[in-house]
């Protein structure tokens, strides 16, 4: 990427100026002054809570700086709604995407065409984004329904509503955090194009070597502040990492792969699991697994392809419909979410705001309902708030975790939110840990807290079902791996004995070439 | 995702936007009122004497006061009816008949245990109430469990069954040797007692006392977190391990036990007979103040105060006046659309 012509001198599109933002006692931006060009990747970094969001939601009009100035092209100019922004061809691209399932892709793009006819054509409509799909490489079937694509591929939906509105500047917040290997590789394919022809794209991430690979300059925040500015040539890996933290910080030392013989009873057993699926679910088919207390078993895939039917299975939200599901030799497959959880199973889902948490609950409630059984009191007429407090400060010390008990839910940002439920599911010893993306969406620091804990918790003697993408991950802290395509496992591996591009194969199938 | 329900309740009274609150409720009153004095102007009457009258006769007197709080006293319970199952987002629209199966089996125990003592006749009434309302949700509730027709649907449905059910009992086997439409009065010990020689009725006492009962299980109890997740994110109650389906099918049939439980209170308090066709839309009533109210205890004893007095007054004004008591229902249609557009007249200076 690096050795592409030099782009003609860049053009300031957007200059920032001295922005403020605090929210009560909190600065969550101070004295910030930015440039964001034409023809460059801009990417923010910055632990969790640092700013990156506050600062993006300034730009496209959510938020109104307290202080401070925003230039358009040398004229300044006052964002104070997404509406302003799209005015001034700023858009972006949420974290969690705004599409509307039951709608095709071209339905969802024309609701958002600044200029929606009142009878409008939707097959010229679907012949923009087929344009627009060729010269970006986004390949995305304008026919498709919205809920029967992936994560991937509704994100590039999200991407062709910025470009079919004619928006200059892209922000992406967190754009890689859902996707897998060589839908990230797809990505910046896109982002390499969209620079080439003259889009600014400001990118938010935490992982270092996307930042590497694609970023023309990159900002590092630090508690509301710019830490750091600086362009792409000047930065390394390690440096950015000071520049975010003030301190070193090493991602994966100290983590000592087990490997449990054979020999042991395993505590989770699936025999000849088989379901059927419902809407855009994937059948899960003839899954043979056995999970061993002490042991991280990793589990990958492209994501769709039965991740999160495996953990529902397990968990007692999908009924098999043919085979054996076994918890420490019981047969729970016909047994209720309520009676498995109570048996000892935690479970981390991969989206936490729509799984796990009710937003308006505080977080106390919160970490309280999954343990319920735990907390009542005289058959249910009282809860022992007091018990529940000192369980989730003990839990949140172990974990270095900090964050106030009584403020709702919604208010914690998307890692802290995934912070405290990892506080709440290992507050109580759990055997078995079903974690989906576990560290999606956490700074370097919180994942390695996260991923300390699976690993002590698997010392302790629990079983640990591990899904996730992030293969340096997977390859780091489990013991052995397993790789889902279509619902099927195709291999199982101790990660010693194999390499990224032997499960990417298996992950991708045919699409291996591409992928690697 | 947060339900619709969770979205709207904002915070009322005992929440923290106590002055918000008030100033909604003021809005309320000053909008609903000012627009109401209107349509009596438009009529060719003086607003401010009607006022004067409706209020006189209402909060003037302690006659007029307690019958403020007699018609009040259903309102209460067909409010907790809707308000409680609107906790785990579920629409209840059918109070109205499920009163009317409370107050139909009701009124076959006073029927056929006319002979018992008042302490065993009234308790014995009182589940047969809740029964029949309860079993009159079953259907909804199980229907909605299984994931296959909206509760919402359903239950307003059966509200136009109800009544021909108990038209059914009354016309064919309850009547009293004069009358074809009404059973005979019920014996003594089958009312509800009544206080200070008025027509208030112990039904006021159940009213409040399962309000109170609501407040403290949603706020202290295991049940009350369950419903709250549930009502909070479903998805994620069900994932955490509350029997999403048990509540569903339990919280709508303990709503229509409430609701057959203000038809026991009727039939056994206020009218002392079953009457084909008693009820007049008090289970919409109840649904309107429920929502008035954002599902809030203390909001639905103040809103159905409200709506009580206007009511009440409104039949005087009835009487006084040349005015229709149509016009009454406008008044609560507009004191609605106030309430649910969120106009608040007075808004709290932020402090700087």
């Amino acid at each position: 990427m690096k050795d592409k012509p030099e782009p003609a001198i860049p053009e300031s599109l957007l200059s920032l100026r001295g922005i403020h933002k605090s929210f009560g006692a909190v600065h969550a931006n101070e004295a910030i002054d930015l440039d964001i060009f034409a023809s460059q990747v801009l990417a923010l970094l910055g632990e969790n809570g640092a700013g990156k969001s506050t600062l993006v939601k300034i730009l496209y009009g959510f938020y109104q700086a307290d202080a401070g100035t925003i230039e358009y092209r040398g004229e300044k100019v006052n964002i104070k709604s997404p509406h302003d922004a799209r005015a001034l061809q700023i858009g972006m691209v949420f974290q969690t995407f705004n599409l509307i399932p039951a709608f095709t892709v071209a339905e969802n793009i024309a609701l958002f065409y600044p200029e929606l006819k009142e009878v409008f054509d939707i097959t010229q409509i679907s012949k923009q984004i087929e344009v627009l799909s060729e010269r970006y490489s986004l390949s995305v079937d304008p026919r498709a329904l919205v809920r029967d694509l992936s994560i991937g591929d509704q994100q590039k939906v999200e991407i062709l509503k910025l470009l079919i509105s004619d928006a200059r500047i892209l922000i992406l917040d967190e754009p890689t955090r859902v996707l897998v290997p060589h839908e990230i590789k797809a990505l910046f394919k896109i982002i390499d194009n969209l620079r080439a022809d003259g889009y600014a794209i400001v990118l938010i991430t935490h992982k270092m070597n996307e930042v590497m690979e694609i970023a023309d300059r990159v900002a590092v925040l630090r508690k509301g502040r710019l830490a750091g500015l600086l362009p792409i040539e000047d930065a390394s890996e390690g440096l950015l990492v000071e520049l975010m933290f003030g301190r070193k910080v090493a991602e994966f030392q100290g983590i000592k792969s087990a490997w449990v013989s054979v020999e042991v009873t395993p505590l989770l057993v699936l025999e000849a699991v088989s379901t059927q699926a419902q809407g855009t679910e994937v059948s899960l088919q003839n899954i043979n697994l056995n999970i061993r207390p002490g042991e991280i078993v990793g589990i990958t895939g492209v994501s769709g392809n039965g991740q999160r039917e495996l953990a529902d299975v397990v968990l007692g939200k999908l009924r098999p419909e043919s085979g054996a599901i076994t918890l420490n030799g019981e047969d729970i497959s016909r047994y209720s979410i309520g009676s498995i959880r109570s048996r000892g199973v935690a479970f981390i889902p991969e989206n936490p705001l729509w799984m796990a948490v009710a937003p308006f609950m505080t977080v106390l409630e919160n970490f309280t309902v999954p343990n319920i059984r735990r907390y009542a009191r005289l058959g249910g007429l009282r809860i022992d708030w007091q018990a529940a407090r000192r369980d989730y400060a003990h839990s949140m010390e172990a974990l270095e975790f900090e964050f106030p008990l009584l403020s709702p839910a919604r208010s914690l940002s998307g890692g802290n939110l995934q912070r405290m439920v990892i506080a709440r599911e290992l507050a109580h010893q759990p055997k078995m840990i079903i974690a989906s993306y576990l560290t999606s969406g956490l700074d370097v620091r919180s994942a390695i807290a996260g991923r300390m804990a699976l690993v002590q918790a698997r010392d302790q003697g629990a079983g640990v079902m591990l899904f996730s993408d992030d293969l340096d991950e997977l390859f780091a802290i489990s013991d052995r791996l397993i790789v889902l395509q279509g619902g099927r496992i195709m291999g199982e591996f101790k990660p010693a004995d194999t390499t990224f591009q032997e499960i990417g194969y298996l992950m991708t199938g045919s699409e291996a070439e591409h992928a690697y | 995702m947060p339900t619709e329900v969770e979205r709207r309740r904002r915070p009322l009274f005992g929440g923290l936007d106590l002055s918000g609150a008030l100033g909604r409720y003021a809005s309320m009153l000053v909008l609903a009122l000012g627009l109401f004095g209107l349509i009596i102007w438009i009529n060719g009457k003086n607003p401010i004497l009607s006022y004067r009258e409706l209020f006189g006769s209402t909060l003037g007197s302690w006659y007029g006061f307690s019958e403020v709080l007699v018609a009040m006293t259903p309102m209460l319970i067909t409010a907790l009816a809707v308000a409680l199952p609107s906790r785990i987002g579920l629409i209840n629209v059918g109070v109205e008949g499920q009163l009317y199966m409370g107050a139909c089996s009701a009124t076959w125990g006073a029927l056929t245990f006319s002979d018992a003592p008042a302490f065993i006749l009234l308790p014995l009434l009182t589940l047969l109430g809740m029964l029949g309302g309860a079993l009159w949700a079953l259907v909804p509730g199980l229907l909605r469990a299984m994931g296959l027709v909206n509760e919402t649907i359903t239950t307003l449905l059966l509200n136009s069954v109800a009544p021909k059910l108990v038209a059914f009992f009354v016309f064919g086997f309850w009547h009293s040797p004069m009358d074809t439409n009404k059973t005979p009065n019920f014996v003594p010990a089958a009312r509800l007692p009544t206080f200070f020689g008025t027509r208030i009725d112990f039904g006021l006492v159940i009213g409040l006392a399962l309000l109170t009962i609501f407040w403290l299980v949603m706020k202290y109890t295991r049940w009350g977190l369950e419903m709250r997740a549930i009502g909070g994110n479903p998805e994620a109650a069900l994932r955490n391990g509350v029997p999403l389906k048990a509540y569903i099918v339990g919280v709508l049939c303990a709503g229509g036990a409430i609701a057959g439980l203000a038809g026991m209170a009727q039939v056994s308090g206020y009218y002392g007979v079953l009457l084909t066709g008693f009820s007049r839309g008090v289970g919409f009533v109840g649904f309107l103040i429920s929502w008035l109210s954002f599902g809030d205890p203390l909001g639905i004893v103040l809103t159905s105060f409200l709506v009580a007095v206007i009511t009440t007054g409104g039949s005087m004004l009835q009487l006084t006046t040349a005015l229709p008591y149509a016009i009454i229902n406008i008044l609560l249609a507009v004191a609605l659309f106030v309430v649910l557009s969120g106009i608040n007249l007075f808004p709290k200076r932020k402090s700087a």
